[in-house]
């Protein structure tokens, strides 16, 4: 979805601290980076991907930044099979099998 | 007026921010010198164990079984010589409300903040505890922000973390994510200064004293079981909260003959704020990038006086491989019955080492489990660690190298508990306090102190003192 609408569930981005001005303790390669915040609302008005946008929060929190995302999907899950996985799976049942101690 | 929000400002504004989101004195508990009086703290600020338990069993908390692996302690016993396996046993936290032992932090927490008056409740964290503060909140009918360090800069995060969004969520909580760095803090509490809410540290007397049920709790159910105490604990160990509240729950309960071991994942060589680093873990807590900074030094967290001090407790502390935890998640599972998350058997990768050192007879109790689901399972880590450049290999995980190889052992008889120098520890405590307070001279008060805070005599901690050109003044 390019589009939000006011009233829909959506995600905006901030940078907090740019880049260069980190905490003096970060490494460098932190150092290189803007602090970025993200953080998910109920749209205030219809925005496009990419535009300014102003949420309420679920807190009723105000908070605003640039539309990342409309109806953000949870984007974890269970991976892919890991064959390491069963190759313990067999030795452990190989180990039980084979003899009470 | 509009607050300047500048990182340098929102620090200066740190005391006080803290003060109006806590309503904690703790001025009042410090003494002259480097020290304060800790167990004051802890009874004037906490509650009693019976009150923590009526919170807890109100919402939810505590009561959690107490279940013999007798499977994985006769898997131990095949590697281990005669005579020797210890009876493992495990408190199964993942049967709190929100799936894990921080429940039992949370739960006195948001009490506490409700008690108060609070609106609502701010926690910074991208762990359980989140999950655990969300939930209670729900419960409570108060709001709740959870500030996590989420992503990198490529907005790729942890399958862990991204599990913990979901459920903060999940429970109502709004979620703030950050990139990678220390600043979390600031923006915590700016948070807090905007909204006025509660302070939901994990570092407070009563989210400390929380989880002493939980080691009272525990010595109760081994003597009803077994007749006698546990012979040792194991906790896994980061910022210091589960051993602290477990080992004094454990005195409450009169348990004093009962080891307290820590155990952490060994993450040597990665940077905790390395925006590159970052997603090279394979685990998010339970490591030595939280454990051993917060051993040797508890004042760094977002409270003036830290509750959770391990050094005060801990007996021994051991770290293991990221290798040894997916092999041991997984027996848990195919062995047991129990498919719980990988961070949370950190403690029981430990426990199942050490048990083959120790008398059959003997028991020893591995205090916690956390919930499993998506993101939070060996499979998706494993499944990250690889997209991640990490090479999953078979052999001694000895060899393992953090963010490079992540090696299951080839056979359980390569699990292996490492033990940590407990003398280096508190040295190394004793140093940071000569550095932070910038101590030329000790008094007998200071002295003291630094003897409750390692478990050591006045000897040792002269002469660490004066060997870093402290004068005594006693």
């Amino acid at each position: 979805m390019s589009k939000a609408q006011k009233g829909d569930w959506v995600q905006v981005e901030n940078v907090v601290l740019k880049a260069g001005h980190r905490a003096p303790q970060v490494p460098e390669d932190t150092q290189d980076c803007d602090l970025k915040l993200w953080v998910k609302g109920i749209a205030d008005h219809e925005a496009e991907i990419g535009e300014e946008m102003e949420i309420t929060t679920v807190t009723g929190r105000k908070a605003s930044g640039k539309l990342v995302a409309v109806n953000p999907r949870y984007i974890h899950d269970y991976g892919d099979f890991q064959p390491e996985l069963l190759k313990v799976e067999l030795q452990l049942k190989e180990l039980m099998e084979g003899g009470k101690n | 007026m509009k607050l300047d929000k500048s990182y340098e400002a929102i620090n200066a504004r740190k005391n006080e921010i803290i003060k109006n989101a806590m309503q904690i004195d703790y001025d009042k508990f410090e003494l002259p010198g480097i020290g304060f009086d800790y167990e004051a703290m802890m009874r004037e600020v906490g509650y009693s164990l019976e009150e923590m338990q009526k919170i807890q069993l109100d919402h939810g908390v505590g009561n959690t079984p107490l279940i013999e692996l007798r499977n994985l302690t006769a898997l131990a016993r095949k590697f281990a010589p005669e005579g020797k396996g210890a009876r493992i046993l495990v408190k199964d936290e993942a049967a709190n409300a929100s799936g894990s032992f921080k429940a039992r932090r949370a739960s006195i927490a948001v009490h506490h903040a409700k008690k108060l008056g609070y609106k609502g409740v701010i926690a910074a964290t991208s762990g359980n505890y989140g999950a655990a503060v969300a939930s209670q909140a729900a419960m409570n009918g108060l709001k709740c922000i959870v500030v996590q360090e989420c992503y990198d800069n490529n907005k790729v995060g942890q399958p862990e973390i991204l599990e913990k969004q979901r459920i903060c969520e999940a429970y109502g909580a709004e979620v703030v994510q950050l990139t990678v760095g220390p600043e979390l803090f600031s923006t915590h509490l700016s948070l807090l200064e905007d909204t006025g809410y509660f302070n939901a540290s994990l570092y407070t007397p009563f989210g400390i004293a929380g989880v002493e049920t939980l080691g009272y709790e525990l010595a109760m159910q081994c003597r009803e079981k077994f007749g006698k105490d546990p012979d040792a604990v194991v906790c896994t160990n980061a910022g210091g909260g589960n051993l602290t509240g477990t080992a004094r729950g454990l005195i409450k309960a009169g348990a004093d003959d009962t080891k307290v071991i820590g155990a952490c994942i060994d993450l040597k060589g990665l940077h905790m704020t390395s925006d590159k680093d970052f997603n090279k873990k394979s685990c998010t807590t339970g490591h030595t990038g939280f454990s051993l900074p917060f051993t040797t030094w508890p004042d760094r967290s977002d409270c003036p006086r830290n509750a959770a001090r391990v050094l005060r407790y801990m007996d021994e502390l051991y770290t293991i491989k990221q290798g040894e935890l997916f092999y041991i998640t997984q027996a848990l599972a195919i062995l047991e019955g129990y498919e719980r998350g990988p961070a949370g058997n950190t403690s029981l990768t430990a426990a199942f080492s050490l048990a083959q050192k120790m008398d059959r007879d003997q028991i020893l109790v591995v205090q916690e489990t956390e919930y499993t689901s998506a993101g939070k399972h060996p499979m998706p880590q494993l499944t990250f660690a690889k997209a991640n450049g990490i090479k999953v290999l078979f052999g001694n995980p000895e060899e393992e190298v953090s963010g490079k190889t992540l090696v299951f052992p080839s056979d359980p008889s390569l699990i292996k508990a490492r033990p940590y120098d407990m003398e280096h520890g508190r040295k190394s405590y004793i140093k940071n306090c000569v550095k932070n307070y910038k101590m030329t001279s000790a008094t007998e008060a200071d002295i003291q102190f630094i003897m409750d805070e390692t478990q050591m005599d006045r000897d040792f901690v002269v002469s660490e003192l004066q060997g870093k050109g402290v004068t005594i003044k006693a």
